[in-house]
């Protein structure tokens, strides 16, 4: 019966959307990093180490908040060394966050960034960031973690202040299934 | 050649007899009732979770259940409500109605049918057995919000993601069949646009479960992952992203809610120009509605994540967009309303529901047009004002309708009348304990109560202590529909083949009840 193959087409159609929609969903993964990045949204900063140069604009100061937040039940001490700059657009500053193990066992945290207003952070360009890598701390020892950025002259005119923010998590957890899994 | 023939008829005579009948049968009346049964009974379950989050904000202060439970209960309500109870309800009116009513003598592929009923009682009853577990069921909210359903989720996260997998197959199988179904079984001269609103608007709903359940089953095999093998989707430490997840969860979600009334708007279609003894004015311009609002449901999903800091841009277009949906959806209302302007109407139970059904979805329609609001939707946002909004067009709207379609349709599953009396009884004192439940919640929300807290500040007192009592009254209604539905099983005024004056559609030219084998040679339509 020709009915009968019909259906059978239509359920075979009817599982293949499905299947696509069940990647479809899996793609949103990807797609949703893509369009942040390219639309600038969401206050990432980027990832890798910032290359390029930009024309210093003496015309105007923006001033540069610095926050942090420790993450679920991370232990360490964590704070900025200085916690608001005003910077020039276009030259280079240099910070740091200072980091404490206050506990006995040997941890490994990520920083992860956010910035406000959230436009802004493609204008925030990282030289140098303590959040490319991870942060191993031995057991009650200190650090101080460098940060090296420059605001680009391109920021619109109507940011006259930046919110960086890094948030710490323990990833120790992590990194040591990941070693074992080796 | 003779005893092959023989053994055919035989077998198709009626359904087999004892218990193995509803475990192996593929009739999709078997099936439909199946389903119905069951939301049924889900609907009780569920009740009684909304009336133990009732019965704790009776009063301010914490008396009768821990918070942790509270948030279970908060969270099965609205899982069980949603998945166990408004969706089987309408799969099994579509398994019923839908071969009747385009002249087809059962659903397209009757065994995977069987397959998709049989998964859900599994699905809800692990689902349910994860309240007894070591750290309790569910208590992440019915949206189950990364990070909470993962990095903060009870042991019993893991029985849930499976529960909502089996629920997912059974309701992608369930619409790929509806739609093989529609397209390949329909009587000759049924062309798309003569199809009866509900198949229409079935078949709407059918490609929207098709699309969404996947995404869905995506997201939760997400949270499996980082729960279970150690990946990032949604954990910032590993350069996931939290957001991510409501991102993926609303693409399902806003559908979701159009899944869930949809089918009412097909059913209440149906009503109310058999009890205005019209026909249904502007049918086409239903039809392209329903298709806009599906259409409109995928691109308007952010508008439940107004305040977690999307741009500016995407709040705007989301704004316009979620705005846009009252454009299609007021041409409906405006078209059940003229098909009710000079009618010669009657009240019988299913048109009183199918009216109530217009006005009530129609404020909870305006309380989403507010929502819909970008910058006043920061004061609703998660307060009692969403969980008014929701309510008002779920429960008048989707189960309204289901309750509608029951008395419209249930003299032609049972061949009784139902007690009529018995029947309004049931709707008025169901449109007074909905309105008493949900109708002070729109004000406690607006005053500034969040929802999902089982404690509140004693300005929000009298509201809620209304809202109990309103809720309990609306819960107690429903044991009246049960009786209803067992009377009339049982006995009762015999129905005619055409039990209403103005019924129009094949359904009505079977006799009632239906035979168990139906439009074995298919009807001609004109």
């Amino acid at each position: 019966m020709s009915n009968e193959a019909n259906i059978q087409r239509t359920l075979r159609r009817g599982l293949v959307v499905g299947v696509l929609m069940f990647g479809f969903g899996f793609a949103l993964v990807p797609l949703y990093d893509i369009i942040c990045e390219v639309a600038g949204i969401n206050g990432k900063t980027s990832t890798t180490a910032y290359q390029g140069a930009s024309v210093v604009d003496e015309s105007r100061e923006v001033r540069v908040i610095f926050m942090s937040v420790n993450g679920g039940s991370m232990p360490w001490r964590f704070r900025p060394e200085t916690t608001e700059m005003t910077v020039t657009p276009g030259k280079v500053y240099e910070t740091a966050y200072l980091a404490e193990n206050m506990t006995s066992r040997d941890l490994v945290a990520q920083a992860v960034p956010s910035v406000s207003p959230g436009y802004a952070a493609v204008h925030m360009n990282k030289i140098e960031c303590f959040c490319f890598e991870q942060q191993p701390l031995a057991g009650g020892e200190d650090t101080r973690m460098p940060l090296r950025f420059m605001v680009d002259a391109d920021l619109p005119d109507s940011v006259r202040a930046i919110t960086l923010n890094y948030t710490l998590f323990d990833i120790t957890d992590k990194v040591v299934g990941e070693t074992a899994a080796r | 050649m003779s005893a092959v023939i023989d053994n055919h008829t035989h077998d198709h005579h009626g359904p087999k007899k004892g218990f193995m009948r509803w475990i192996l049968t593929t009739n999709h009346k078997d099936i439909g009732a199946m389903y119905l049964w069951f939301s049924f009974a889900m609907f009780f379950v569920g009740g009684a979770f909304a009336l133990v989050i009732r019965s704790e904000l009776f009063q301010p202060g914490l008396q009768m259940v821990e918070p942790e439970f509270f948030n279970q209960m908060t969270t099965m309500h609205g899982l069980i409500m949603v998945f166990g109870a408004v969706m089987p309800a309408f799969v099994g009116l579509a398994n019923w109605l839908i071969p009747v009513m385009i002249g087809a003598p059962d659903m397209a592929l009757p065994r995977l049918n069987n397959w998709s009923f049989w998964l859900l009682p599994f699905s809800f009853a692990i689902l349910l057995s994860s309240l007894f577990m070591e750290g309790g069921g569910a208590n992440y909210g019915w949206t189950f919000y990364a990070p909470l359903s993962t990095t903060y989720a009870p042991p019993s996260v893991t029985f849930f993601i499976f529960a909502m997998h089996l629920m997912g197959v059974s309701s992608i199988m369930g619409s790929i069949n509806i739609i093989a179904t529609i397209f390949n079984m329909r009587a000759p001269g049924m062309t798309l646009m003569k199809m009866p609103m509900f198949v229409w608007s079935w078949l709407i709903t059918s490609y929207l479960l098709v699309a969404v359940i996947p995404v869905l089953a995506g997201v939760i095999t997400m949270m499996l992952m980082d729960i279970n093998f150690g990946t990032s989707f949604f954990d910032a430490a590993g350069g996931g992203d939290p957001v991510l997840f409501q991102h993926v969860f609303w693409f399902f979600g806003h559908p979701e809610v159009y899944i869930m009334i949809l089918p009412a708007f097909g059913i209440v279609s149906h009503i109310i120009p058999a009890f205005a003894r019209k026909t249904l004015f502007g049918y086409s311009s239903m039809v392209y509605a329903t298709s806009s609002i599906a259409f409109l449901s995928f691109i308007v999903w952010a508008h439940h994540m107004f305040t977690v800091g999307i741009p500016l841009v995407g709040e705007l277009f989301f704004m316009y967009a979620t705005m846009l949906i009252a454009v299609p959806t007021g041409v409906k209302v405006f078209n059940w309303v003229t098909t009710m302007f000079r009618g010669s109407m009657t009240f019988e139970t299913p048109m009183l529901f199918a009216i109530a059904f217009v006005v009530l979805f129609t404020i909870g329609g305006f309380s989403g047009l507010m929502l819909a609001v970008a910058p006043a939707d920061f004061q609703y946002h998660d307060t009692y004002f969403v969980v008014a909004h929701f309510h008002y067009v779920l429960v008048p709207g989707a189960i309204f309708a289901i309750f509608a379609a029951m008395y419209y349709w249930l003299p032609k599953m049972t061949g009784n009348m139902y007690p009529e009396w018995l029947g309004k009884l049931h709707f008025w004192l169901s449109f007074v304990g909905m309105n008493l439940t949900f109708f002070p919640m729109h004000f406690i929300g607006l005053a500034g109560m969040p929802r999902r807290i089982p404690d509140y500040n004693m300005q929000f007192a009298d509201f809620n202590m209304v809202a109990s009592v309103g809720a309990f009254a609306f819960g107690i209604t429903q044991l009246i529909f049960l009786a209803v539905v067992v009377i009339t099983i049982r006995g009762g005024k015999k129905a005619e083949a055409k039990s209403w004056e103005g019924a129009d559609g094949l359904e009505w030219s079977l006799p009632s009840p239906a035979p168990y084998h139906s439009f074995s040679t298919p009807p001609e339509v004109k």
